[in-house]
């Protein structure tokens, strides 16, 4: 089964007509009747990042360095560049990406298209707060540089854009400092959601990064239990090995999936129970991507894939509604061990389509079981929205077009500044559909 | 820090191999046909951590401005430690049977192009009493194949010259290094479906490094085509010759 060009969860697969290797960030963009969609590594789970008959345009090729002033802490890249590349350079430097989300292996262009956030979202806002500028190179022949002062309209859409308006060439960040490579990292323990959000209150401003795992299968008086943890960067003068490719891989995609069902109520008990060791340093990367130990872990889900839902649901409504997503969750048991429970921050993203937003966030993620699965995760959509709360562009396969435009009302505007030659699979099911895709 | 010439530095196994150089914080000296292109990889260099990087255009198949070139390299850096030689095209076989300006075009740049600027390049290092001489070959030189006679043929004459420089400057140690990589993912190689046996140019690229680093003589990238070429080119001729691939 070939997988280039397909989401992460590996559901649906909707091949492209065509891919084309770009490879150099000054050449005109492909002639073709199709319409276009950039795709860097790959890693938006659904259709955001596939293009079904029509041509991705591979950006991974586009992997250049433009500039690192090593003063200042800026950095100008190609939008294929990944975010793994970026902290190899950066690192030793002592600077840090400002956000940075589950897996280093996204590209610049992804993170911005995708408006990522991270672990220190309620400190640092979302990766789109962070870019100083970059190129759009838009399928009229124009090369327009986008940013607060020029282009401000084509900044803010292409900022969570999905990758839409427009091939973004290259992008320049602000980076951050950090004292060096090595976190301080505390687990605790909750026991229900009041705790943990009374830990998210307490660690907002002594800890920088924080992000719970929580019981998602738990019901009755368990439910709502998790592990809290949070962390910050510290001075060591001890040095860190720098970052490895994943020492595991799945080789295969198995016959079935390999998570999730009958044996996941027993591992998250289990992971719930297990010894927490006293707060200690480690180095950033096993806290921060978590997931980047093993490659090509999506396969584990088996030949049929998975689907994400990851949600935000405003202050005033959190508390009930993630109660009541968890509790969806739970009586149907299916959900599985990669359930994330975070507060983000305030602080406001310049894009028009951003996902993040005040609130707390929750992603899950389900083995794809066809229907069952899919009204479970209908049911859940009519939870985010009875709350005003919204579902993640980069993680979805399925949520109606209703559903996007309530969740994302600036919409209109995005469309219109939108590229006309631009679109999705994702684009297509969420403008045209009232319902879910078959 | 080593002074590195780079020929055919936007082909994607010399890209590779100058990231590597320029994490070291080598210096590069970059030749190109494409000065656009030369000027975006002389900027990631720099970002990587190159001492200094520089570069000029050359058409490989425009001899005499080989000399001028070489030359300003040298005075540029003050030396040359180690001279890649990456450029190269896979010209399409069918048409290289039908069209004899083509056919020798295609030999004039991986083959008799090549050699001209090895020739250059050991009275350079010779001059010098030291260095590196590190050229790009193939596994297509090591038997003449239908699919592919020009570039094989051109490779295999690359590779005879640099058998021969290795001997004439071995002895005053500088290196001769023949590369001989078997299916590569790169540009030149983009109309091809690609299987298990295609090597990125980066895990090729760190072989390259290595290779100078440790002044070896001839090294198959991946190592495994090695043991497959020894057995290719000792079936017989009327084996061989009925065989298609």
């Amino acid at each position: 089964m070939n997988d280039t060009g397909i989401g992460w969860g590996r559901h649906p697969r909707l091949p492209p007509a065509r891919q084309v290797v770009l490879r150099d960030r000054n050449a005109a963009l492909p002639q073709t009747s199709t319409t276009l969609l950039p795709h860097g590594l790959g890693r938006s789970y659904g259709d955001s990042c596939q293009n079904g008959d029509g041509t991705l345009l591979l950006t991974r090729g586009l992997d250049r360095f433009i500039h690192f002033d090593r003063e200042a802490g800026v950095l100008a890249c190609e939008a294929g560049v990944s975010l793994d590349e970026i902290l190899r350079l950066v690192v030793p430097h002592g600077w840090f990406l400002p956000a940075v989300p589950g897996t280093r292996f996204v590209t610049v262009g992804g993170a911005i298209a995708n408006d990522v956030h991270g672990k220190n979202h309620h400190r640092a806002g979302s990766f789109g707060r962070h870019v100083r500028r970059f190129e759009l190179l838009r399928s009229d022949g124009r090369r327009l540089v986008c940013s607060p002062e020029e282009n401000t309209g084509l900044f803010e859409a292409t900022i969570g854009g999905l990758g839409l308006t427009g091939l973004m060439t290259w992008a320049e960040i602000r980076l951050a400092p950090i004292p060096g490579p090595w976190m301080q990292v505390e687990h605790v323990r909750f026991a229900g959601l009041d705790e943990f959000f009374a830990l998210s209150e307490a660690s907002a401003n002594s800890h920088e990064h924080s992000v719970a795992w929580i019981d998602c299968l738990a019901r009755g008086n368990k439910a709502g239990r998790g592990i809290f943890s949070r962390a910050n960067f510290v001075a060591d003068s001890r040095p860190a090995r720098q970052l490895a490719p994943p020492r595991l891989a799945v080789p295969f995609t198995p016959p079935v999936p390999m998570i999730g069902g009958l044996g996941a109520r027993f591992f998250n008990g289990a992971w719930y129970r297990r010894p927490l060791r006293r707060p200690r340093r480690q180095p950033y990367a096993p806290f921060l991507f978590p997931l980047d130990g093993i490659a090509e872990w999506n396969r584990l889900y088996g030949p049929r894939g998975f689907l994400q839902h990851q949600c935000v649901i405003p202050p005033e409504s959190e508390r009930d509604a993630v109660q009541e997503l968890l509790h969806a969750v739970a009586s149907a048991g299916s959900g599985s061990f990669l359930a994330v429970l975070k507060r983000f921050g305030d602080l406001p993203s310049p894009g028009l389509l951003s996902f993040a937003r005040p609130g707390t966030t929750l992603a899950l993620d389900f083995p794809n079981r066809g229907d069952a699965t899919l009204s479970l995760l209908d049911r859940l959509d009519g939870v985010v929205a009875a709350a005003g709360g919204a579902v993640y562009p980069a993680k979805d396969a399925r949520m109606s077009g209703r559903h996007f435009r309530q969740f994302f009302p600036r919409w209109p505007a995005f469309d219109q500044l939108r590229d006309p030659a631009f679109s999705s699979s994702f684009w297509r099911r969420v403008m045209t559909g009232s319902g879910r895709m078959q | 820090m080593k002074k590195i010439l780079v020929i055919g530095a936007t082909s994607a196994i010399a890209e590779s191999c100058a990231r590597l150089w320029a994490q070291r914080g080598d210096a590069l000296y970059l030749l190109g046909r494409d000065k656009a292109r030369l000027r975006a990889i002389a900027d990631d260099l720099r970002a990587r951590g190159a001492a200094e990087v520089a570069m000029a255009t050359l058409d490989v198949r425009d001899r005499p401005s080989h000399v001028s070139a070489i030359e300003q390299a040298r005075t540029a850096m003050a030396g040359v430690d180690i001279a890649l030689l990456a450029h190269g095209t896979l010209p399409d076989p069918g048409e290289c049977d039908r069209d004899l300006a083509t056919a020798m075009d295609a030999f004039d740049t991986n083959g008799t192009g090549t050699i001209a600027l090895m020739h250059r390049l050991a009275a350079l290092l010779e001059l010098q009493g030291s260095g590196h001489l590190a050229v790009i070959g193939s596994v297509a030189g090591d038997r003449g194949r239908a699919s592919n006679a020009i570039y094989g043929a051109a490779k295999a004459a690359v590779e005879t010259y640099a058998s021969a420089l290795r001997q004439r400057l071995g002895r005053r140690g500088i290196q001769v290094l023949t590369i001989k990589p078997g299916f590569v993912d790169t540009p030149m190689t983009a109309r091809f479906r690609k299987s298990a046996l295609w090597a990125s140019p980066s895990r090729v690229a760190a072989s390259i490094v290595r290779a100078i680093d440790r002044d070896r003589a001839v090294i198959y990238v991946p190592w495994f085509w090695r043991p497959v070429m020894a057995i290719i080119r000792a079936l017989p001729e009327f084996v061989f010759r009925r065989m298609k691939f």
